[in-house]
């Protein structure tokens, strides 16, 4: 663990990720207590420019506290980033390590299977899916993950179909392990470092993603976010820009330090991989 | 067997392909139909006002709504394939008709955004790596991680923000001034005003990715056994880059164009939201309002089929370029 943090820590730029990051979950973690009001309540004179009013960064036309909400919206994106991110690992893991593990005619299926779905376009995959199943957490969730696990499961593939083969697997069957052990106990944890950095990559997409859906109004209507922000202030661009403009910063200080993060964490753990983009 | 025929049944195998995918799209396309809340007699008897029970049940049969799952599939599987794609109540016209009128706009905005990002990616990356670890190395580099981080929607707002409200140099949204009924070069111009933003702001995510890329590509043919080669014939740095590396560096980044497209359609959802630009997208947009599933259906079934096509031709173009590659 100690080598570990020696190696991230060559790479300054990640450190500097880590540390937004950190700011940005203790901001979510402390909202309540920051903001204790329903970031959605009037708070004060509708479209008040940044500090006027008593607003740190300005009204929107509704008088709601454009700071608020990007500390309630922290919750939202790194709660969704978070959790879709599991789910499509979830999935991916599965669909990778039946696929890797066994071959022929399963493994045959499902990569026409996850083919299907890296064809798709994928963001308007995910719109249709929310319209479909209706705007909430959970529809947006499961949109986000519909749409992430092909890359994880192509990933994991192909982990297990080359460690499939190597000599302490070869030695586990010798044991009589069963299968399922031999996938979750001796073949997974050898390829969890690539898993975890896709993993944190992936993070950053969803939050994307999220902010996309709730910009076009498909995000949950009762819980704030930053693209929801955005969206509800793109028709007063003209006489109020900060509505827009302080989530937007938001989200694009929050992803790129999730990316720096990914990118130091590839160089951490997969030293060989260093070249690859 | 010559080439020429080798690439013909290339072309017919990858097609074949394609028609599995298409098929199995298609179908995920009538659940997710099926799933939603309603169907078309609700939506009808919505916009009437009122409806009998009565009335909706002989509209059902009339639609065959009534008939069971599998055989409503058959019947949606044989629209598809003579074009039928349903009707759109909220536009009062068959969505194919729909999607045809606003294929256009959507195949401007992508084919200029493309050219922008393929045709600049590749100068960046030319230059990035020709300059390794200078400033300007660095400045592409820090560019392409903040392009990576931004939604498209916020880069689009910014844009107007900027350059259309403060500056005043780019209208804010449309296609074209409807109003002024321009017509010949005065209408191109117009319209080539408008697409201004709507590209830049489309290509800029593409334009960091194509960068990186040929970056890196560059900097792997450096490493090739043939440039130290060349380089010992006495060839001039110049003319390694230029004729020998720039060449071999390019494929990548030429499948890479045709990976793309189907997030490029994506983000052109967004794009023409916020330009207000009378595409797909946009009508992807208006159709989610209006609850207009069938179109919001029907877009994602052309959506996916263009994915298909884009990356056929892209493929076909590659093995034209590079001889190397077998058309197996």
């Amino acid at each position: 663990m100690l080598a570990f943090w020696h190696r991230y820590k060559r790479n300054r730029s990640a450190v500097f990720g880590l540390v937004v990051i950190v700011l940005v979950v203790l901001m979510a973690a402390t909202a309540d207590f920051l903001y204790p009001f329903d970031p959605f309540r009037l708070a004060g004179k509708p479209l008040s420019a940044p500090g006027t009013n008593g607003f740190l960064l300005g009204s929107d036309s509704l008088g709601r506290d454009v700071a608020a909400g990007i500390v309630h919206g922290a919750k939202t994106s790194l709660l969704i980033g978070l959790i879709a991110t599991l789910v499509a690992v979830f999935i991916g893991i599965l669909f990778g390590a039946l696929s890797g593990y066994y071959g022929g005619q399963l493994d045959n299926m499902l990569m026409r299977i996850t083919e299907i779905f890296q064809t798709i376009p994928s963001f308007i995959f995910a719109i249709l899916l929310v319209a479909i199943l209706k705007p909430s957490i959970y529809s947006v969730v499961i949109a986000i993950s519909v749409v992430s696990w092909p890359g994880v499961a192509r990933l994991v593939r192909g982990e297990f179909l080359s460690l499939k083969s190597r000599e302490f697997v070869q030695a586990c069957h010798t044991l009589g392990m069963s299968d399922l052990r031999i996938m979750l106990r001796e073949i997974l944890p050898n390829c969890l470092s690539p898993i975890i950095v896709i993993g944190s990559l992936m993070v950053a997409t969803a939050i994307l993603i999220e902010s996309g859906l709730s910009f076009l109004g498909l995000g949950d209507p009762n819980i704030m976010s930053w693209g929801f922000q955005i969206g509800a202030g793109r028709t007063m661009l003209r006489s109020a820009w900060w509505v827009c403009t302080f989530p937007g910063v938001a989200i694009l200080i929050t992803v790129l330090a999730i990316n720096l993060v990914g990118e130091g964490l590839n160089d951490a753990l997969n030293p060989r991989l260093r070249e690859r983009n | 067997m010559t080439r020429s025929s080798k690439i013909f049944r290339f072309v017919l195998k990858r097609l074949l392909q394609g028609i599995p995918i298409i098929l199995a799209i298609v179908i995920i396309n009538f659940f997710l139909l099926n799933m939603a809340d309603g169907d078309a007699v609700d939506v009808l008897a919505g916009e009437a006002g009122s409806a009998t029970p009565e009335y909706m049940a002989e509209l059902r049969a009339k639609f065959g709504l009534d008939q069971p799952l599998p055989v409503q599939l058959f019947v949606y599987l044989k629209n598809v394939v003579v074009l039928d794609l349903g009707y759109s109540f909220r536009h009062d016209m068959p969505v194919s008709e729909l999607i045809v009128d606003r294929f256009w706009p959507t195949a401007l905005l992508m084919v200029s955004t493309i050219l922008l990002a393929v045709g600049f990616g590749i100068l960046l990356g030319l230059l990035a790596a020709m300059r390794l670890n200078t400033w300007k190395d660095a400045v592409i580099t820090v560019f392409a991680l903040i392009t990576y981080a931004t939604p498209l929607f916020w880069v689009g707002l910014m844009m107007i923000v900027v350059f259309s409200l403060n500056l005043g140099w780019f209208p804010t949204s449309g296609m074209e001034n409807v109003a002024a009924f321009y017509e010949g070069w005065d209408r191109v111009k117009d319209i080539a005003v408008h697409l201004v933003l709507p590209t830049i702001t489309l290509s800029l995510f593409y334009l960091a990715l194509y960068t990186r890329m040929m970056r890196a590509s560059m900097l792997e043919q450096y490493g090739q056994d043939y440039v130290i080669t060349a380089r010992a014939k006495g060839l001039t740095e110049r003319r390694i880059t230029f004729v020998h590396v720039l060449r071999n560096a390019l494929l990548p980044v030429v499948t890479m164009a045709g990976v793309q497209v189907g997030a490029l359609i994506g983000g052109s959802v967004i794009v023409e939201s916020v330009f207000a630009w009378p595409g797909l997208g946009m009508l992807a947009f208006e159709s989610l309002f209006a609850r207009d599933l069938n179109l919001l259906l029907g877009i994602f079934l052309l959506s996916s089929v263009l994915v298909i096509v884009v990356n056929l031709i892209v493929d076909i173009i590659y093995s034209l370029l590079d001889p190397r590659i077998e058309v197996s």
